[in-house]
């Protein structure tokens, strides 16, 4: 969305209820205002309302969520806030971060709407965040809410890490499917397992400190590589795996929930596996950019992010909510997933990121013959 | 003997007229663009390749109480603590921006459970670290219980030298990426140089038939970004490709891929030069021959061969420099096969480690630096094969010798168009391989990342920015180094940095600019993230070949013409547009389709620089192919190939238009 569009649309709303109010306080234009429903009334005192002293903020909110989910998010915040116009800017993960580390003397945004939570903790020792405790957030389920008091950033959902497989394939290849992490290092699926590069892929990144926090990481590590000689392809994203999984170009995608449930939706012959050690799972979250000059817009903003409205809303696609009871259960995933997700250290995870990445890139990365 | 009493006259010297003033204006407020636009991102990008981090550990000093919290030690700095334990080397010191160093491997018998207490601060100002996630800092003590002292991180301290290059040749898994690299640009470029030279010799030196149609066939590859290729393999040698048989087992993901892809794109490349070496020969050389009674064999390796080396090895260090700078192709379709241009974006984008991206973009301007050099180097050595008594070669019909030309050429044309042809039915097919019935799901782009169909838009109006601007700006560059009088030092400064842009690759340009941009002291940051940078790094990305073009036009025109206009009394800008514009037409269109392709087409250096209202139709193909969507990305490769086929018809047609009516005097 352009903002000066935006900007230049919010003016004529604001210049058309400056019209209204000449014409309705002009007393020979009482026959006008009686003939008016209540209805028409009442909306123009809305209008009266939040048209007074032209109160519109504009507030530039960037966001990874998926681009299918932009107008709707928008279109149902502005509803309930008639008076904030979102700008959105929208990227991946990995260039979302990239970019607000960039900006990181000179910040653009007000507010990050759906960013990893792993990437909002990047930001918040940088001292980039500006802690608020939204309205509410007491409600929401406690790991979904940053540990610090206020929180410095609060979650909306949880993507969570799960294996799609394609049955049609393995059929061919008379392969059993996995019901473990620990099964995919079987000989039987090598060279039939993808899996995200954590060190270009969030999701990637989520599984190797998930496997590090379920095994520890000396078992970890060993788990690796044994996983490493059954792997075709690590990819830069991370729900590439899961397509190409649905697409019969690898069998057992290591990926997350969301892309195996649109796949299986489009007709892909896969089946969406929870591994049984439990799954790792990234948040997206929300935060107020420190120095942002439309403070009291933001706040409204991450209030009403972590609404029940809101929540319902990220329920279409996300299984899981950070709002308890709300979410309902999404179209080929099991209504348990929540129960999948492992207890994730956000913390350690930020803390142990670039370590863990180093070790990882040096053990795998080098090996650059790819296995038929 | 008289003279020598005369004193010395002023020495002679040329008298600057108003025009030459103006020229000369105009040539440095053009240097001054290419200054801005190139030579001060790169030494930004320079400097940021030497900013290290490190953690300095005599910036943190502590202080552990006894048991019952009321004795204190004395206050230690971490790098005693450290010389005291041997717990770190000094190479675990080296850092990324990004490194976090937990304090508790300074203290033996560390235990969160103890109620032990300990204090902390900076020795200087700008000592940082972090309490869990929160940051903390400062030079006064802080008091920690254990617990809450085991989450405490120490932060590197930024400095400058040579450790980020240290850290790149000590990390195999960055490293073994040179010799990847190096490796796949060679083998293609042998490959290709093979493949084109036949294909130039059957087009020159046969008498076969369908010439034209080969011609524009070759051209394809120039249509397309380098990714559409790397998507083509995967539908065709993919495990789920219409040939996978012919891999025998091998994946197509990795070195094969990246060979035959760069085989593809660079092609057009290397055909058109080695065309051109090959479109002159001398038909005395090869009667001679003939009457020595030497074979065709002989005759081929001791004329043919070496009557086109300066074009071989020309065309050999072009496609070498595009291959080894190529990002697209090796994204898509490389694997677990690190080459160096995608470790960039893999560093900047994946990591957010900028300094080490920077590091990498200095390692990728070596190897085309070298090839740019020796290519110059190069065609300064070649003389004119024919001279004035030259008979010009005409080949002869030879059945045998024309058809296998035309397998040869069929074969070349098969691979061209199959590639595209793939592509296409990719696109249109509704769930590669279990629902192959047709459908337009996948161009509906507004539900893909990527940036949906306004990227289409966004990248037409690019080209066609592109092609405006930069023509205008390339031409009258061109014109003011080569039509103005003296300041010679000025002429050369000028023309190395017009050359300088074919040595920089798209990805190092890309990175440079947002170091230079992105910059908030910078008085021209507000460009950032604008469609005015994406057009002036498009326009500085492909400077050179423009200002080429436009050099061999302007050489053409006798440089009589200027001093004529000075002696009617004619201001140049009158020459200019009424002479040397209108005769230098056909070059000026060359310039601005090329310019208009390959805005469509660039990956590399526009993959930093869009923002959310600037996404462009080729980005979006490398955006979706990275989340998988794999059949829209070859849709949206088609768009931009349609779109470019579209455009080089209206640039022929107009061409056609305008030749007839201003070139009339060629014809004479």
């Amino acid at each position: 969305m352009d903002d000066a569009r935006l900007r230049q649309a919010g003016g004529r709303e604001a210049a058309l209820s400056s019209q209204c109010i000449a014409e309705c306080t002009n007393p020979m234009g009482n026959p006008i205002m009686k003939s008016r429903s209540p209805a028409v009334l009442a909306a123009f005192a809305v209008t009266l309302l939040s048209s007074s002293a032209f109160a519109e903020t504009t507030l530039t909110v960037y966001t990874s969520v998926e681009a299918v989910d932009l107008d709707r998010y928008k279109q149902t915040f502005e509803a309930a806030n008639p008076d904030i116009k979102i700008n959105w800017v929208r990227d991946s993960t990995g260039v979302m971060t990239a970019k607000l580390l960039a900006e990181k003397d000179n910040p653009q945004a007000d507010v990050v709407w759906g960013v990893a939570a792993t990437s909002l903790l990047l930001l918040k020792g940088e001292g980039m965040l500006e802690p608020y405790a939204p309205a509410g957030v007491e409600k929401l389920d406690q790991k979904f809410v940053d540990s610090a008091n206020p929180p410095a950033w609060v979650g909306m959902d949880a993507y969570v890490a799960a294996l799609c497989y394609n049955t049609v394939e393995a059929e061919k290849l008379g392969l059993t499917p996995p019901k473990s992490w620990a099964d995919l290092t079987k000989p039987e699926y090598k060279g039939h397992v993808v899996m995200p590069n954590p060190n270009s892929s969030g999701t990637g990144f989520l599984d190797v400190s998930a496997w590090i926090q379920i095994m520890g990481e000396e078992a970890a590590w060993k788990y690796m590589d044994g996983l490493h000689e059954n792997i075709a392809a690590y990819t830069h994203s991370g729900s590439k795996p899961c397509k190409m999984a649905a697409s019969g170009e690898t069998v057992i995608g290591v990926s997350f929930e969301f892309p195996g449930a649109k796949a299986k939706q489009g007709g892909a012959p896969i089946d969406i596996i929870f591994p049984s050690e439990g799954s790792g799972w990234e948040a997206e979250a929300t935060a107020i950019i420190a120095g942002t000059a439309n403070l009291e817009a933001a706040q409204k903003l991450v209030d009403w992010s972590i609404s029940k409205e809101a929540n319902e809303m990220y329920n279409v696609g996300y299984a899981v909510v950070a709002y308890p009871g709300v979410a309902k259960p999404i179209e080929h995933l099991p209504d348990d997933v929540a129960s999948k997700m492992i207890k994730n250290d956000f913390e350690w995870a930020a803390n142990n990121r670039a370590a863990i990445l180093a070790e990882w890139a040096k053990r795998y990365d080098g090996k650059s013959e790819p296995k038929s | 003997m008289t003279a020598l009493a005369l004193p010395a006259g002023r020495a002679p010297r040329q008298s600057v007229s108003r025009d030459d003033l103006v020229k000369r204006g105009l040539m440095v407020a053009i240097s001054l663009y290419l200054v801005l636009s190139l030579a001060a991102p790169l030494y930004v990008m320079l400097s940021k390749s030497l900013s290290t981090y490190r953690f300095d550990l005599t910036q943190f000093e502590f202080q552990v109480s006894d048991e019952t919290a009321t004795v204190w030690s004395k206050p230690k700095t971490a790098a005693a603590l450290n010389a005291e334990l041997s717990a770190l080397a000094p190479e675990d010191l080296r850092a990324g921006s990004d490194s976090r160093l937990a304090t508790t491997k300074f203290f033996k018998d560390f235990s969160f459970r103890s109620p032990v207490k300990y204090r902390m601060r900076g020795t200087v100002e700008d000592a940082r670290w972090l309490v869990g996630s929160a940051p903390g800092g400062g030079t006064e003590w802080q008091e920690f219980d254990s617990n809450s002292f085991r989450r405490i991180m120490l932060r590197p301290t930024q400095s400058f030298g040579l450790d980020n290059f240290v850290a790149y040749f000590s990390t195999p898994s960055l490293s073994i990426s040179i010799r990847n690299s190096a490796l796949m640009a060679t083998i293609s470029t042998a490959i290709t140089i093979a493949v084109a030279f036949g294909l130039a010799y059957a087009l020159n030196r046969s008498r076969m038939s369908f010439k034209g149609l080969f011609r524009l066939v070759t051209v394809i590859p120039i249509l397309v970004p380098s990714l559409l290729p790397g998507i083509a393999l995967v539908y065709l040698f993919g495990n789920q490709g219409l040939l996978k048989p012919i891999m025998m087992g091998y994946s197509i993901y990795g070195p094969i891929g990246i060979v035959i892809g760069s085989v593809f794109f660079t092609l057009p490349h290397a055909f058109l030069i080695i065309s051109t070496a090959l479109s002159v020969a001398d038909a005395r050389h090869y009667e001679a021959a003939t009457s020595l009674r030497a074979s065709k064999w002989r005759t081929f390796w001791t004329v043919t061969v070496p009557g086109a080396r300066f074009g071989l090895i020309s065309a050999a260090f072009v496609v070498f420099t595009l291959v080894i700078t190529d990002f697209g192709l090796p994204k898509v379709i490389g694997g677990q096969y690190n080459m160096l241009a995608v470790d960039i974006y893999k560093q900047v984008i994946g990591q957010q480690n900028f300094e080490m991206g920077a590091v990498v973009s200095v390692i990728l301007l070596i190897p085309a630096i070298i090839a740019f050099a020796v290519d110059r180097i190069v065609q300064r050595r070649q003389v004119a094969l024919l001279s004035a008594r030259s008979v010009p070669y005409q080949p002869k019909p030879n059945r045998r010798f024309d058809m296998l030309c035309l397998a040869w050429c069929s074969v070349v044309a098969v691979f061209l168009v199959g590639i595209i042809g793939i592509c296409q039915l990719a696109a249109l097919v509704k769930l590669w391989p279990y629902d192959m019935s047709l459908s337009l799901k996948n161009y509906a782009f507004d539900l893909m990342d990527g940036g949906g169909w306004a990227s289409y838009a966004n990248s037409i109006r690019l080209a066609l920015l592109t092609a405006f601007f930069g023509t205008i700006v390339v031409f009258t560059g061109a014109y003011m180094v080569e039509k103005t009088q003296g300041f010679s030092a000025g002429r050369s400064a000028f023309h190395f940095l017009a050359m300088l842009p074919m040595a920089v690759p798209g990805m190092v340009l890309g990175l440079a600019y947002i170091f230079f941009f992105n910059n908030p002291a910078n008085p021209l940051s507000p460009i950032y993230g604008t469609m005015t940078i994406l057009v002036i790094c498009t326009v500085t990305h492909f400077y050179t070949v423009s200002h080429l073009t436009a050099l061999t036009a302007l050489k053409q025109m006798d440089a009589e013409f200027e001093p004529v206009a000075a002696s009617l009394k004619q201001p140049f800008q009158k020459l200019f547009f009424r002479v040397t514009v209108p005769v230098c037409l056909p070059a000026i269109l060359d310039i601005s389709i090329y310019l208009f392709v390959n805005a469509m087409t660039t990956v590399s250096a526009v993959v930093f620089l869009y923002s959310t209202e600037t996404q462009l139709a080729s980005v979006a193909v490398l955006n979706m192919d990275d989340a998988g969507d794999i059949a829209p990305a070859a849709a949206m490769g088609m768009m931009i190939f349609y779109t470019n086929v579209v455009a080089r018809l209206i640039h022929a047609g107009v061409s056609g238009l305008l030749l007839s009516r201003t070139q009339r005097w060629r014809d004479r």
